[in-house]
């Protein structure tokens, strides 16, 4: 599964797990977020600005 | 040390090497600790006012807050020091500094729960009960700020219920909600009801204010719950659990306390809300993002906060005047916020600013024209109250271009 960093505050999205407390429950793939989705985590980077990591291993 | 905006500068946080301050820094990890002591305050206040029989005793919170930190700022001056690279990776997970909060929250009640003993339990003039009511506010004002900290920690469980604690002491539970995705985000825009407009005064200012924070807050937490499936009115909301805290507190003391509870209780959380106006008043007003082709705002700059730099209030204040690297980095914690160059500063600490925002007269003659020069005489780059854009257009307004 892919995961996605928020470049500002190092927030990593894991479709594996989700955003459970905002309402995006564990498997919810990166393309099923809607655009305005905001970092859990600072708020003030969105979903456009996510940057995919490379998969490691 | 500068203190002029260049606006054609870029604003930078001001990077120390290790040796620089190093002392200072160091010690500055036991002044947090210390300035706790602002939070016993009350009870030594009370417990002169009971002994001396002496009700003024009961303003002392009130007045050192501002009085006193005021004088402290001037003796102590600024803090030039910035933490290291190094020191910030050592220092910014160390659970010492979110234990020094820990311990302030229940510190807060105490303070409020102690003056309501004294205020019901002995006889007092209203202007003692007043000093008292208030002092009690100091301590919700400080909750909010503490509340304020712990809240953007959205991932530890302990801080986010420290949180709810802090808050529920002056019923502003929708806070972080309200603030983290919704001040954060609208932040120095004129859609912001959190971010104050040139021209407007704190008396305006408030009416769109409280009204404004409140509705954001809410439908953010209803969406977050119609995503989960779960109705507004479900335990999961996070306004509803804090209100539960509120209530049920404020429920308890006036069962103990008797009635008089009812205006005591009212004006520490009325104090709470206005301390909070007042912060939200000062933090960025006038100051406005640019609209980008795309229709959205530029993302928040360090330009777009005001910042004082001043040492004993940023302690108290958990470096809450380090504002723009707030903004730049909201989850970064107090202890390793970075004071920059070149970003609007104001002259004095915050607390004695929340004084100058009473006076609206004076306050738009000390930062109408430090908005003029930060816009660079361009007054359509400024966050304007529309009812004053005439006036300050005509004062301000030197771009004919």
């Amino acid at each position: 599964m892919a995961k996605f960093e928020c470049p500002d505050c190092a927030y990593i999205y894991d479709e594996d797990k989700g955003a459970a407390h905002e309402g995006y429950p564990a498997g919810t793939l990166w393309a099923d977020i809607p655009e305005d989705f905001p970092c859990p985590d600072c708020f003030v980077r969105d979903k456009p600005d996510f940057i995919e990591i490379a998969e490691d291993k | 040390m500068e203190n002029k905006f260049e606006p054609n500068m870029l604003a930078a946080a001001r990077s120390n090497t290790p040796s620089d301050n190093s002392a200072w820094i160091a010690s500055k990890k036991y002044c947090y600790a210390l300035s706790l002591i602002v939070l016993i305050l009350p009870l030594l206040s009370a417990y002169y006012a009971v002994t001396s029989g002496n009700g003024l005793w009961l303003w002392g919170p009130f007045v050192f807050l501002y009085a006193g930190i005021t004088l402290l700022d001037k003796f102590f001056g600024d803090d030039d020091a910035n933490p290291s690279e190094t020191l910030v990776e050592e220092i910014k997970n160390q659970a010492y500094y979110k234990y020094v909060l820990f311990i302030a929250v229940p510190m807060l009640w105490l303070a409020v729960i102690v003056l309501a003993y004294v205020v019901t339990q002995y006889e007092w003039s209203w202007f003692s009960f007043l000093g008292a009511a208030l002092s009690g506010g100091i301590m919700a004002a400080s909750g909010v700020n503490i509340g304020h900290e712990l809240g953007h920690k959205v991932n530890d469980k302990g801080q986010q219920l420290a949180a709810q604690l802090a808050l529920a002491l002056s019923g502003y539970g929708h806070f972080v909600i309200e603030h983290n995705k919704g001040h954060h985000k609208d932040v120095a825009t004129p859609e912001d009801p959190a971010s104050s407009r040139m021209g407007e005064s704190i008396y305006k200012f408030v009416l769109r204010e409280i009204p404004g924070a409140f509705r954001r807050a809410r439908a953010l937490e209803v969406a977050r719950l119609q995503r989960l499936g779960k109705s507004e009115w479900s335990m999961q909301n996070e306004i509803i659990q804090t209100a539960l805290i509120t209530i049920t507190a404020y429920a308890l003391m006036l069962a103990f306390f008797g009635p008089l509870m009812i205006p005591f209780l009212a004006i520490v959380a009325a104090y709470g809300y206005w301390a909070l106006t007042s912060a939200n008043y000062i933090e960025h007003y006038g100051l406005l993002r640019k609209k980008e082709a795309n229709g959205r705002y530029e993302r928040c700059k360090p330009q777009h906060s005001w910042n004082s730099n001043h040492k004993v209030s940023n302690l108290f204040l958990l470096h809450l005047q380090r504002h723009s690297d707030h903004h730049a980095h909201p989850t970064r914690p107090y202890q390793v916020l970075r004071d920059y160059n070149n970003v609007p500063k104001l002259h004095a600490g915050y607390p004695w600013m929340y004084i100058l925002a009473l006076f609206p007269k004076v306050w738009f003659s000390v930062m109408d024209p430090k908005v003029a020069d930060w816009a660079q005489g361009d007054m359509n780059n400024v966050n304007m109250d529309p009812v004053a854009k005439d006036d300050r257009f005509k004062r301000y307004h030197r771009k004919t271009l």
